[in-house]
């Protein structure tokens, strides 16, 4: 499932949802917050701009790469976007298989390449009426490469 | 017609979200960011940031585009999501 949303959205409904089915052996989740710094800086709110129709699009793409790299058996992918204030969450990203091993290497490789790929902006409220976007980070960037190493070296 | 997007930093700095632009005989992604640039230096300036990205039809595009009528661009800041 694939939800770009301004609502909250509640961590115990979505572990209960991707543990339906009886062979789930093992549920991974993620969960980003607005936290109070970032940079030096202290942060008091944050708005996330997304684009319409092309961030769900990106999203479902990143499944469906998911889907090819492991054998998964639910995936929940949350996006909020809109004003949203200190400690607020994010974003959540869900994984259920048989064993931890996917869950946990298929949870990190869906937010590594959400960071990177999908069509949202953060821009951060410093003191009211004063705010900046936020640069995208080289440390994001570098996070992709372990998951395309194979295809490198294979060159 | 091409409709145009920009989003984020990009929009705010152009002080417009979306415009619609001719299309002209075999468009492509570079001929119509030269011609958004020519503009005035405003927009040349907005729009020569290293890292500008680029969307068509809503899938990025990562070298040289061809369009056509009806297509829909978008140009954008590097994404901050997550």
């Amino acid at each position: 499932m694939i939800c770009v949303q301004s609502e909250d959205f509640n961590l115990q409904v979505e572990y209960d949802k991707l543990r339906q089915q009886s062979n789930v052996g093992a549920v991974v989740t993620f969960s980003g917050l607005v936290r109070d710094c970032n940079l030096g800086k202290s942060v008091c709110a944050l708005t996330l701009e997304h684009y319409p129709g092309m961030t769900e699009k990106a999203l479902t793409e990143i499944v469906e790469q998911a889907k090819q790299r492991w054998d998964i058996l639910a995936c929940t992918v949350i996006h909020r976007v809109g004003k949203l204030a200190l400690q607020d969450q994010i974003v959540f990203v869900g994984i259920a298989s048989l064993h931890r091993q996917e869950a946990f290497a298929c949870c990190e490789f869906m937010m590594d390449y959400l960071k990177t790929k999908a069509p949202f902006w953060k821009k951060e409220c410093i003191k009211p009426g004063e705010s900046y976007w936020v640069d995208a980070r080289e440390s994001d960037h570098q996070a992709l490469f372990k998951w395309t190493e194979h295809l490198n070296n294979a060159e | 017609m091409i409709k145009v997007l920009f989003f984020a930093s990009l929009r705010d700095q152009l002080g417009i979200s979306e415009l619609q632009l001719p299309c002209e005989a075999n468009p492509d992604t570079n001929s119509l960011l030269d011609n958004l640039k020519a503009q005035d230096q405003h927009w040349s300036k907005a729009l020569k940031q290293k890292q500008l990205m680029v969307a068509v039809n809503q899938t990025i595009a990562t070298s040289n585009c061809l369009l056509q009528d009806g297509d829909e661009v978008a140009f954008f800041p590097p994404v901050t999501g997550g």
